[in-house]
């Protein structure tokens, strides 16, 4: 694409960092240490096949199939690599499940970490200082801002993401979906119930959803 | 190390901005600046524990007026001129002057699939037993420093209880620094909200925390 900065348009001048992303990746490639159909396939690979989709397969097994419940609590790398979900950022992987009396929520203070072999990349709002800073002292305001509100007597559980493990949440399965395939449960698993900050999605709301 | 990073128990951000149907990406230069940060890590010329310290000595204000792949990006033009991939000179022209150096890797489209998928695992062989066991008291070491480190400021000097024996492995303060991995033991740690943030906070509250055996202490 090209930008022509002799008239005059709202953004004349493309943002600095533009730029210098733009510049980088020519020196980069100039001096053959990357190669721009590989950066390509990266991109492509995250925005269409490794998102949180994943996730939600991994939480509806694990409602329906106890087997896999069993095994993906004694083991959730290797269960969740039953899915053909493996690699980068989901090396080391832990299942946490909140029940009537416990809720778990999952934040990095220090950077980012972030399970993207089952929810794909974070949202900004899961990398921002807001979120960071706020999670491990006042989770229960955290969650008020996601519009949950837990009972006063649940204990909240705050997985701060310091090593290379990384937590996926299995949200509580929602009533009324008694008899349920995993491909329907799935539509109820949020990307946010699966980090905490959200709960499974009840059927009443999915109707609204569709 | 004390950077801004390091934001457990911070206050005054504000609210957290949501955003419904948010894309993984808010503008074109922020894919390239993700996948060339991917495709650089992959070359194997620094580790994660490096680039994690080279974002986190950005300037604290620099780091926290920043978006996101603004900071991976001023990150990785600070490894690439420090291991002499690029030069200073170059990366302000924009243009090659200097031959470029030989990598262990270069990515090629066809090989993104197997590198994703294989990873970086970061578990090693146990060499010694573990000190501790589950259910064992601690108390985090008060320590302040200025190498990257991941026990961040808030549970430091703090008592808990190990829950979790996670095995051995890569320690990042070492191999941050360039000193090798030195693997080491990890453990899952719980703390009580009270004993982190005093009796204000919220008794039901529990966090944990992944922590190398360096940082712990018998109690």
């Amino acid at each position: 694409m090209s930008h022509d900065h002799n008239h005059d348009h709202d953004h004349s001048e493309l943002p600095e960092i533009e730029l210098r992303v733009r510049a980088l990746e020519t020196l980069l490639t100039d001096k053959g240490y990357i190669d721009p159909p590989a950066l390509d396939e990266l991109i492509e690979t995250y925005e269409t096949r490794i998102g949180p989709k994943n996730g939600a397969m991994v939480v509806a097994k694990t409602w329906t199939d106890a087997d896999y419940h069993a095994r993906l609590m004694a083991d959730a790398t290797a269960a969740i690599a039953e899915l053909g979900f493996t690699g980068r950022q989901g090396e080391h992987m832990v299942a946490v499940e909140n029940t009537a009396s416990t809720h778990n929520m999952v934040v990095c203070t220090l950077c980012s970490c972030y399970p993207w072999t089952v929810l794909g990349l974070p949202p900004v709002w899961y990398k921002s200082a807001p979120y960071r800073s706020r999670a491990v002292r006042d989770p229960r305001g955290v969650l008020a801002e996601f519009n949950v509100s837990l009972p006063e007597d649940t204990e909240i559980k705050v997985w701060d993401s310091t090593a290379e493990v990384r937590y996926l949440v299995i949200p509580q399965r929602p009533e009324g979906t008694e008899g349920w395939s995993e491909e329907k449960l799935a539509e109820l698993v949020t990307r946010d119930s699966m980090i905490g900050t959200g709960l499974a999605l009840a059927p009443s709301e999915l109707e609204d959803v569709a | 190390m004390n950077g801004a990073q390091d934001l457990g128990g911070q206050m005054g951000f504000g609210p957290i901005e949501l955003e419904d149907n948010e894309p993984n990406f808010h503008a074109k230069w922020e894919e390239r600046a993700f996948a060339v940060t991917l495709a650089m890590g992959a070359t194997g010329t620094w580790n994660i524990d490096t680039s994690r310290f080279a974002r986190e000595t950005l300037p604290p204000a620099v780091y926290l007026s920043s978006s996101y792949y603004k900071i991976w990006t001023l990150g990785l033009e600070k490894l690439l001129v420090e291991s002499g991939l690029v030069s200073e000179q170059e990366l302000q022209t924009g243009r090659s002057l200097n031959p470029a150096k030989p990598l262990k890797r270069v990515v090629k489209a066809e090989d993104v699939a197997a590198v994703l998928a294989k990873g970086g695992p970061a578990n090693r062989p146990e060499q010694q037993p573990s000190r501790f066991k589950a259910g064992d008291r601690i108390r985090t070491k008060r320590m302040n420093p200025e190498h990257h480190t991941r026990l961040p400021r808030y549970v430091r000097d703090v008592e808990g209880t190990i829950e979790t024996v996670h095995g051995v492995h890569v320690f990042p303060d070492a191999n941050s620094q360039g000193l090798g991995e030195q693997p080491t033991w990890l453990y899952g740690v719980v703390f009580r909200g009270p004993d982190v943030w005093g009796p204000d906070c919220d008794p039901k509250l529990t966090i944990r925390l992944d922590l190398w055996e360096p940082y712990l202490d018998a109690v």
